[in-house]
């Protein structure tokens, strides 16, 4: 609690418009979880997912996306995922992985001054395709590539 | 205060800021079981990461359970000049949250 209020203060003490933002940022969470969409991280195939997260399942490769993804991975728990995407007006690249008992890994929603490149880490519970899925000037496109997974990371 | 569990850097390489972040965070799948009880060890993961430049949003992630234990994210914004504040915050399932300030140098 403590520190939400020095954040805040600090904010105030800049500009109001900081604290404004600073603010928001903070009382956020409450309505960005409502915003957390349920039904797309549990979803249990790749088409629900898509369609839970961008209302179509469609999503045409394409070659301005660099998914770089090991050919094998040992651990399946840390699968290290870049990927880069040669486009204008990215808004955001979601990880998939088909296996996995729930897809969707992940999606990261880009504001207009950030790059289309995201790099983390993922598990993966056996070998699958990994599915990058950039939206970008309101339309879908997809990269893929198997990552083989010797030891599973999804635990059970 | 306690220690934050996040490590944030934010670094202008070639005109642009790569800012890296590195969250402790156990990322519970709701799936594993605790071998010695056979109990399930319930979800406890990060859903909502959020990251401003200056007070405004940059990146906003939503996460399922597939992002490795300790997560690490990285990405890069334009604009960013020395000095300037990044502000990162998550929030995992269970409502709990932390949030980390770092300068860009």
């Amino acid at each position: 609690m403590n520190m939400k209020r020095r954040v805040f203060l600090k904010g105030s003490l800049a500009s109001g418009m900081v604290a404004v933002a600073v603010g928001a940022g903070i009382l956020s969470p409450r309505q960005v979880l409502a915003a957390w969409p349920k039904n797309a991280f549990e979803a249990k195939s790749v088409n629900d997912a898509m369609n839970g997260l961008f209302n179509t399942d469609l999503a045409p490769a394409s070659d301005a996306i660099k998914l770089d993804a090991p050919d094998i991975a040992e651990n399946g728990a840390v699968v290290p995922v870049k990927i880069k995407v040669d486009m204008k007006g990215v808004e955001s690249i979601s990880i998939i992985a088909e296996n996995n008992q729930t897809p969707l890994i992940a999606s990261f929603n880009l504001a207009a001054n950030t790059h289309g490149y995201i790099s983390t880490r993922i598990k993966m519970g056996k070998t699958s395709n990994v599915i990058a899925v950039v939206k970008a000037g309101g339309k879908v496109y997809s990269a893929r590539k198997e990552v083989k997974v010797t030891i599973g990371g999804c635990g059970g | 205060m306690a220690k934050s569990s996040i490590k944030i850097r934010a670094k202008i390489k070639k005109g642009a800021c790569e800012v890296k972040s590195l969250i402790k965070h156990p990322m519970e799948t709701g799936l594993r079981k605790n071998k010695k009880t056979g109990k399930i060890i319930p979800a406890n993961f990060i859903q909502e990461v959020n990251c401003q430049h200056n007070g405004k949003d940059v990146m906003n992630a939503l996460w399922g359970t597939a992002i490795s234990t300790n997560p690490y994210v990285s990405f890069i914004i334009d604009g960013a000049k020395k000095g300037d504040t990044i502000t990162l915050s998550w929030v995992d399932n269970t409502g709990a949250k932390d949030s980390a300030e770092g300068k860009v140098s």
